[in-house]
């Protein structure tokens, strides 16, 4: 601890310094003003998570006194847990008032994809990566915000803040351009594309320490409550509405859980926890000390997924 | 200690965040060779500093007992090898990030593990970084690529280099390997502009100094690479306090609001405080620095704000907004470095577009002044640049815009290039100071940049400081190949004539490169301009009355003309030692002849420059022939008929 106490004393504590979790904020709300800028169509894709709840509360302070000069865009699978969507409704819509554009792949629901019949690979290429492939073709937006986070996933590690896609929404890993200081080469040619990521070099206890310090409201699956869970493979499955199959002795039983991840309920594993606050939730992630995809069963497919996803235009 | 301690209750919890809150951040790059130890080295300081999580702690377990070289240990390199499985799909890998954080700081490391591409991404790496660690094997010293990373790191604004010698395992640990080679390093980085340079022996994969003291290296008194790393000064990207606002964002959600938007490049802005738009120059006063929050009365450099401002006049994005009396430079043209990147080669006269800061503007280069060997820092001299190049060159935009020179300014002095058709990001730009960056030319016959510059005498004439020395004040100018003994004779001559009761010193080509002409590189202008610096300095010292030795290879007769014009044809003695060129070859022990057979020393005399020995040398000594006794010998006995009986007068000279 000498050395902390060393640096402070030679540093003056002035109005020049900044923490790392306000110059993170700056980095992001800086690319976003560059997206609104710079692109004629921008969309802020939002998937009610803890990632997309922060992107949305940075697009609220870098606009401000205006509103996000975008809409948002929600992939909606239909297999979200409804208390995704009740938020959603209530937040974004009722209370900020935002324009929301929900999307379905319509042609998906029609020929019954669902995530039971279906291996997760086909079941989240047709309901997500095409979903959001029509949805940015529909309304021809050229740049897409997300929320990916550089210290995810190996792979992601390299990922530019600004990634270029082709035509046909194709990352390719080979030509990328290089980004040098915060100037963004934001050049597109009709139907190319940038997906931007402003999170990409926060970690996930910068994320939760942001939602704290902002006091940022989420969805209450993240927070530990009494859940009705079957068990499969080694993942804790909620049982969220009606459509859920059961297999033959699958009874489900009340367990304390929580989501680290939120997207489609019947291929999201719980964990057990009591955290019932951000703060517990800290106190958690600091002392279980397991990567956050863990959870997530879609990237246990297969090795390299996320590479060949990105290839595939998912996020 | 420098490993977070995990809490284990709420409080804790609490406490950690409180303090994980004040963190500030640095980030850094570190750069090597193949197998210098740098995944070893990165996946040690993510490991023991808690940064993996256990379930990839477990993973990486299985792999090291798979493809590891640490049998059951875990094998730290394996951590960075996602990089590996790409270099196998033909992924071109250039940067990746990582992040692990200490109770004092959290860190960002970019690394870019290409080979083919090295300069583009390491440039692109260290845009941003604060700190570099250059890796350096103990068993292998400095190599070409050492020089290059951190020619590259100091060229992007690093202000801190970290030598890390690895791999001291290997040499025992030896302090007189490591000292030797920080040495060696120390006066190579002097040639670069580094504010603050470490130098630390370590074991990336024994593990020490890294982020534990080693107790096998205890003559090592300074931090391990950890501490270095916690301590390093933050918050330097820029030198000037001036403040500078590129407007990113006009925000007119209503009739009533007009605010600019932006992210503060440099200084402090206060609410009242008088600000000029540029390239506009039109001036307000700041009326509300808004935020989300609430209202400011002042801001700092890297906060992203609003401004209003007390007047209703026209600004839009990429103007860039300054107090009243410290504004930016703002023009139509300057110089800059360039980073290459693209595969297409530079079109000397072609439109690019051209981004700095928020502004995008068409631009053309104009010329390329030269190219700079990441290998050798020698200036060469070319008409273009392909990918990977680093060369300097004028730009001339189609619109002025408002900037800083890089050196002073890095967000206001940087830019991209962008082909129009292509998009692709072809260049990345750094300004130079229209001043002091200026390349040296031809500077001898240079006008004076006054008429009115006033030249005043000294009262004490040369004859009074003649007696007051016992001997005429001359310059003994020894030319020669390289390797033919100037240097040796020019200190021996010096030692005799000091021993002889002369006011006496030399002035050596190399030497000079250590201070007044550490500006210089090696094209043919800058070798003739370092050559001028000295003839000057000669005769300053000349006319102060001391001898002075001056040791030069001047290979042609223009140059030793003009030589002769500076100093004064009266004051000179030529003695030219005429070792051809086999016999100086085979004496060099620096490897410079080879290194010019090599091409790696451009305009090298006698290789690939031409030579011209001299025909009116006041003595030429067989140096291939001679002993160095010999030769002094020779010497001496010229130089007691030349200095001691000189009878001449000097007649007060021009200037
Ligand atoms: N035999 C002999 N060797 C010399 C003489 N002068 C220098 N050397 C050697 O030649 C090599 C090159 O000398 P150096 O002074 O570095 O040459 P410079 O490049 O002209 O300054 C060294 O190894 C010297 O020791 C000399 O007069 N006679």
């Amino acid at each position: 601890m000498s050395t902390l106490t060393e640096r402070k004393m030679s540093q003056p504590v002035g109005p020049q310094r900044m923490t790392h979790l306000r110059q993170l904020e700056a980095e992001s709300i800086h690319i976003m003003r560059e997206v609104a800028e710079s692109f004629e169509n921008p969309v802020l894709l939002y998937s009610i998570g803890k990632d997309s709840s922060v992107m949305l509360h940075l697009a609220r302070k870098a606009f401000f006194p205006e509103k996000p000069p975008f809409p948002l865009l929600h992939i909606d699978s239909t297999w979200e847990f409804r208390e995704m969507i009740a938020f959603r409704d209530e937040f974004v819509l009722r209370k900020l008032g935002l324009e929301l554009i929900v999307h379905i792949n319509e042609e998906g629901v029609q020929a019954g994809i669902n995530p039971f019949d279906y291996t997760s690979k086909v079941y989240t290429d047709i309901m997500r990566t095409q979903a959001l492939k029509q949805a940015l073709d529909k309304y021809r937006f050229d740049a897409a915000l997300g929320g990916g986070r550089r210290d995810e996933e190996r792979s992601r590690a390299k990922e530019r803040i600004f990634s270029f896609r082709d035509r046909h929404h194709r990352w390719d890993p080979k030509n990328q351009r290089p980004e040098l200081w915060d100037v963004y080469n934001t050049w597109v040619h009709r139907g190319e594309s940038i997906r931007v990521f402003p999170l990409s070099n926060w970690t996930e206890l910068d994320i939760w320490q942001y939602i704290l310090l902002e006091e940022i409201p989420l969805v209450p699956l993240y927070f530990a409550a009494d859940r009705p869970i079957v068990e499969r493979n080694g993942d804790w499955i909620m049982v969220d509405d009606e459509r859920m199959r059961l297999l033959p002795g699958e009874t489900p039983v009340m367990r304390r859980v929580r989501f680290r991840t939120l997207g489609c309920y019947p291929v999201t594993g719980a964990i057990a926890s009591e955290a019932d606050s951000v703060l517990g939730i800290v106190h958690e992630l600091l002392t279980t000390r397991a990567s956050e995809r863990q959870g997530r069963a879609i990237d246990r497919d297969e090795e390299a997924a996320m590479e060949r996803k990105k290839r595939e235009g998912y996020f | 200690m420098t490993i977070e301690c995990l809490p284990t209750t709420l409080e804790e919890t609490a406490d950690f965040l409180a303090r994980h809150e004040e963190k500030d951040l640095l980030r850094f790059i570190t750069c090597g060779s193949v197998d210098d130890g740098k995944s070893t080295l990165i996946g040690r300081l993510l490991l023991e500093t808690g940064a993996i999580y256990d379930d990839q702690v477990m993973a990486l377990r299985r792999d090291s007992a798979k493809h590891g070289t640490t049998g059951d240990e875990i094998d730290p390199a394996l951590l960075m090898d996602g990089l590996e499985d790409e270099r196998q799909q033909g992924i071109t890998i250039d940067v990746a990030y990582r992040y692990f954080q200490t109770p004092a700081r959290k860190f960002i490391i970019a690394d870019s593990p290409g080979h083919e591409q090295y300069t583009r991404n390491m440039a692109t790496a260290a845009s941003t970084a604060q700190a570099a660690i250059i890796l350096m094997d103990a068993r292998k010293g400095m190599l070409p690529q050492t020089r290059r990373h951190s020619f590259i790191a100091s060229l992007l604004g690093v202000k801190t280099l970290i030598l890390a010698v690895n791999k001291m395992d290997l040499v025992d640990y030896s302090h007189s390997v490591f000292e030797r080679l920080q040495q060696e390093y120390r006066a190579f980085a002097a040639q670069l502009e580094v504010r603050d340079l470490h130098a630390i022996p370590l074991s990336g994969l024994r593990g020490d100094n890294a982020t534990r003291k080693s107790e096998r290296m205890l003559w090592y008194k300074g931090p391990t690479l950890l501490e270095i790393l916690e301590t390093v000064p933050v918050g330097r990207d820029v030198d000037i306090e001036a403040f500078r606002f590129p407007v990113q964002r006009v925000s007119r959600p209503d009739s009533q609001f007009r605010g600019y938007s932006g992210t503060i490049a440099s200084g402090t802005v206060r609410v009242g405080d008088r600000v000029v738009v540029l390239p506009s120059r039109q001036q307000s006063r700041v009326q509300s620095i808004v935020t989300f929050e609430d209202q400011m009365d002042s801001a700092s450099a890297g906060m992203a704000i609003t401004l209003t401002l007390e007047d209703e006049i026209d600004i839009s994005r990429g103007d860039l907004i300054t107090h009243v009396g410290q504004e930016a430079q703002v023009d139509q043209a300057f110089e800059a470095t360039l980073v290459w990147m693209s595969s297409q080669t530079m079109v000397p006269g072609k439109s690019y577009w051209l981004k700095i800061g928020a502004r995008h503007v068409a631009a053309e280069i104009e010329r390329i002044s030269y190219r700079i060997d990441v290998h050798t820092l020698n200036r060469v001299e070319t008409a273009s640049l392909k990918m990977n190049d680093i060369g300097v060159g004028r730009f001339m935009l189609h619109a002025p815009a408002p900037f800083d020179p890089y050196r002073v300014n890095r967000r206001t002095g940087s830019f991209i290039l962008v082909d129009r058709i292509s998009h692709e990001t072809v260049a990345a730009g750094m300004i130079m100071d229209s001043q002091a960056d200026r390349p040296p030319g031809e500077h001898w016959n240079v006008e004076l940049r006054s008429s009115r510059l006033q030249f005043t005498p000294s009262r004490i004439s040369a004859a009074a400081r003649r007696v007051r020395y016992g001997h005429p004040a001359t310059t003994i100018l020894l030319t020669g190949l390289s390797g033919s003994g100037k240097t040796t004779l020019a200190f021996a001559l010096e030692e005799w004539l000091f021993a002889t009761g002369h006011a006496v010193t030399v002035i050596d080509g190399q030497n000079l490169r250590h201070s007044i002409s550490r500006d210089l590189g090696f094209s043919s202008e800058e070798r003739s301009e370092n050559l001028r610096r000295a003839a000057e300095i000669c005769r300053m010292f000349n006319d102060a009355g001391l001898v002075s030795i001056a040791a030069f290879v001047a290979p042609d007769e223009a140059t030793r003309e003009k030589v002769r014009r500076v100093i004064g044809a009266e004051n000179l003695i030529h003695i030219h030692l005429s070792a051809p060129i086999e016999v100086c070859r085979s004496r060099d022990a620096s490897g410079r002849y080879e290194a010019a057979d090599r091409g790696e020393i451009a305009n090298f005399p006698g290789i690939t420059a031409p030579y011209a020995n001299p025909t009116d040398a006041d003595l030429v000594i067989p140096s291939d022939k001679f002993t160095v006794d010999q030769s002094l010998a020779m010497i001496k006995q010229h130089l007691a008929i030349r200095l001691n009986n000189d009878t001449y007068e000097r007649s007060s000279r021009r200037r």
